[in-house]
């Protein structure tokens, strides 16, 4: 009796374990410290540094006057869209690599990215598309049509989407669809001047407005992402088991890359393609708490917002006096990280 | 004994008849070439007869058309010759060597690292057109050693070599971006070069090195075209036939490296045709005869016949990278897609 009392109690404990992963509090509360500091360091540095008198001014106080106070409220609107955009690439990766079981899955390598940007590029050229509001609808179908295509080709033949079959696809549209996006804008001055910032992403743009069009589209999608996150684990036991466990493999899918493609549309419409970050922001994470997605979606969420956000402000001091766009400082970031994946990788999963 | 010589018999007339094929192929390239050629020479704003070209290259000063041809027009049609030729040498070789045609320059990341090199030279050290030719060899070769460091380990995969060096991409443009974004702005439209390559502002001084480059490396990697062949055939299967394959390679590497690194800073890379010229002519010859030639040919055609679509097809003159990105990307997964469907990757 009390042997069983015993066994129960340990598989109870074991069961614990497996749900919060270990130092998960420590690294939470780590991980809060960097976004905070992140921020400060957003509001604070760049071309033209605030002092602590000019940040609180600028903070707290709506009617300054000062030069820094200023500074500081234009970097605010600045700094809540790249942690925005940061979440919502951190999330895409992470239902990317986890529907596609495929650890390089990230938007940018998937060309999902440069589809978004074509649509838009068309709309603008071709058909006078002028607001944010309209473009951010074509930019979502270029991102779900280029998806689809992707995958599509990606997963044909023997032993389905492999890394190697999926990369490459991603890398042929990728270029197909970019010389496509510079063969409409070379003729098009205004689009050529409007969005050059679709050769590389910046965070730049970001405005009030911009804030509010993202809002709706960022809550759906993270809510999507942590509402199948359970079904998701079960997901990844691979399909017998998860139909076993009442999940439905074909629509949670479905459902997870719509997910996946509204977030990293909508960022692509309203900040241009920057890659990388849910690359870096998933596999970091996973190395600290493990795969458990309950835990590796928020995280992978935190993560993005930091990484995305220290990136811009590396970009501001490296290209002061002007800046240097986001999109390159994480490229230059990830591209080390996505090598070591490829080196690191057993042969067979290639 | 007698269906020994029978077998004989058909071996041979098959190689003859390759042969033939080889022949027949290659000096229709060579036509095609130079008509092209031609067109370049011919058409333009103005279009001058055929007889005042002429009288024109040979050093008679006609009004206009002096200007016109040999100090627009010439220059172009030269760098886009030997471009494209370096283009389709080089892309050939990287396919044979490494026996997978999306093993090109391009997605390994050489032409990057040459772009990178060349202009780092320009923009920021403001350098004479040699050095920037010797820089781009340089970063050319800086970039393979490095994919080779980075894809040397327990197990070689092509699958493995290809992500890495779509990885290095990624960096090196990143870096080229972040170049071009510093650079004054008198400097641009010059970097701007760097990122679909353009035949335009052609000079006969910028030329000389790709000349140069070309006309010795083309002679020794023909040379070495049949035991390139035989290195197709698998590293035991070469080794047995008496080929040094670590020298041969490397041979082949460094020439390769050196023709596109120095066409690269000549017009900026080119899109896709170091990556179309060899499939194109291995499937006009046959895949078995050693189509370096051809290759090269492939690719001066190519981008000769780019241009001329970009100079005069649309009302807006586009840079000759943009129409063979346009061409060859849909070719690129219609590949990608055969590959995947017999299983390759």
């Amino acid at each position: 009796m009390i042997k069983l009392k015993n066994n129960q109690y340990n598989s109870k404990k074991k069961k614990l374990d497996l749900h919060v992963p270990k130092y998960f509090p420590l690294i939470l509360t780590i991980g809060f410290i960097l976004l905070i500091v992140t921020i400060i360091a957003s509001l604070v540095l760049g071309a033209r540094v605030v002092s602590f008198q000019e940040l609180m001014d600028g903070l707290f106080y709506q009617n300054q006057d000062s030069y820094g106070a200023n500074v500081v409220q234009k970097r605010i609107s600045r700094t809540i869209f790249s942690l925005c955009c940061g979440v919502a690439l951190g999330v895409a990766g992470v239902l990317m690599q986890t529907v596609t079981r495929n650890p390089l899955a990230d938007p940018s390598i998937l060309g999902v990215n440069t589809g978004a940007a074509l649509f838009v590029v068309v709309g603008i050229s071709f058909f006078n598309i002028t607001t944010a509001s309209q473009y951010i609808w074509l930019a979502l179908i270029g991102a779900a049509v280029t998806a689809v295509f992707v995958f599509g080709i990606g997963s044909m033949g023997r032993g389905g989407a492999t890394p190697i079959k999926l990369v490459l696809a991603g890398a042929a549209t990728t270029a197909a669809l970019s010389s496509l996006v510079t063969a409409i804008m070379i003729p098009s001055q205004y689009a050529m001047d409007q969005f050059r910032y679709w050769q590389v992403g910046s965070v730049g743009s970001g405005s009030w407005d911009s804030i509010l069009l993202f809002i709706p589209f960022l809550l759906m999608g993270v809510l999507i992402a942590f509402v199948s996150a359970p079904a998701l684990n079960a997901l990844a036991l691979g399909d017998d088991v998860a139909s076993g466990l009442g999940v439905r493999p074909g629509v949670l899918r479905v459902f997870a890359i719509c997910a996946g493609v509204i977030l990293c549309g909508v960022t692509t419409a309203l900040a241009g393609p920057i890659g990388f970050i849910g690359l870096l922001a998933t596999h970091a994470m996973r190395l600290v708490i493990g795969p458990d997605l309950r835990f590796l979606i928020p995280m992978s969420a935190l993560a993005g917002a930091i990484i995305l956000t220290i990136s811009d402000v590396f970009g501001r001091l490296l290209g002061s006096p002007g800046e240097l766009e986001v999109g390159i400082v994480t490229a230059f970031i990830g591209a080390p990280i996505l090598i070591l994946l490829a080196k690191r990788s057993k042969v067979r999963s290639l | 004994m007698r269906n020994q010589t029978v077998e004989s018999n058909f071996i041979v007339k098959g190689m003859r008849q390759r042969r033939r094929r080889w022949i027949f192929v290659t000096s229709l390239l060579s036509i095609l070439v130079v008509i092209l050629c031609g067109g370049m020479l011919l058409l333009g704003n103005t279009i001058y007869p055929v007889d005042v070209v002429i009288r024109t290259l040979m050093g008679e000063d006609i009004a206009g058309a002096n200007f016109a041809i040999n100090t627009i027009r010439l220059p172009r049609m030269i760098t886009g010759l030997f471009a494209g030729f370096a283009f389709g040498v080089a892309g050939y070789i990287f396919q044979t060597m490494l026996r997978n045609p999306l093993a090109n320059p391009n997605i390994l990341g050489i032409t990057s690292g040459s772009s990178v090199a060349a202009v780092f030279c320009i923009i920021v050290l403001h350098t004479s057109n040699t050095v920037v030719s010797i820089a781009a060899v340089v970063g050319g070769l800086i970039t393979v050693i490095v994919m080779y460091l980075l894809s040397r380990g327990r197990s070689f995969s092509i699958g493995r070599l290809i992500i890495i060096g779509i990885g290095m991409q990624a960096m090196l443009d990143a870096v080229i971006s972040y170049l071009i974004l510093k650079s004054a702005q008198q400097d641009i439209a010059v970097a701007l070069r760097w990122l679909s390559g353009s035949l335009n502002g052609s000079k006969m001084s910028e030329v000389l090195p790709l000349i140069l480059i070309v006309v010795v490396f083309t002679p020794i990697l023909l040379a070495l075209g049949k035991q390139l062949n035989m290195l197709e055939l698998g590293e035991q299967m070469a080794t047995s036939l008496g080929i040094a394959t670590d020298k041969l390679r490397i041979t082949l590497i460094v020439s390769a490296v050196f023709i596109i690194a120095i066409a690269t800073a000549t017009t900026g890379p080119i899109a896709f045709v170091s990556f179309l010229a060899g499939p194109i002519a291995n499937r006009l010859v046959g895949a078995s005869a050693s189509n370096i030639l051809p290759a090269g040919l492939v690719g001066a055609n190519l981008v000769l016949f780019a241009d001329l679509i970009g100079q005069f097809a649309f009302e807006y003159r586009f840079p000759v990278g943009v129409i063979t990105g346009l061409l060859g990307a849909p070719y690129l997964i219609y590949l990608l897609i055969r590959m995947n469907r017999k299983g390759e990757l």
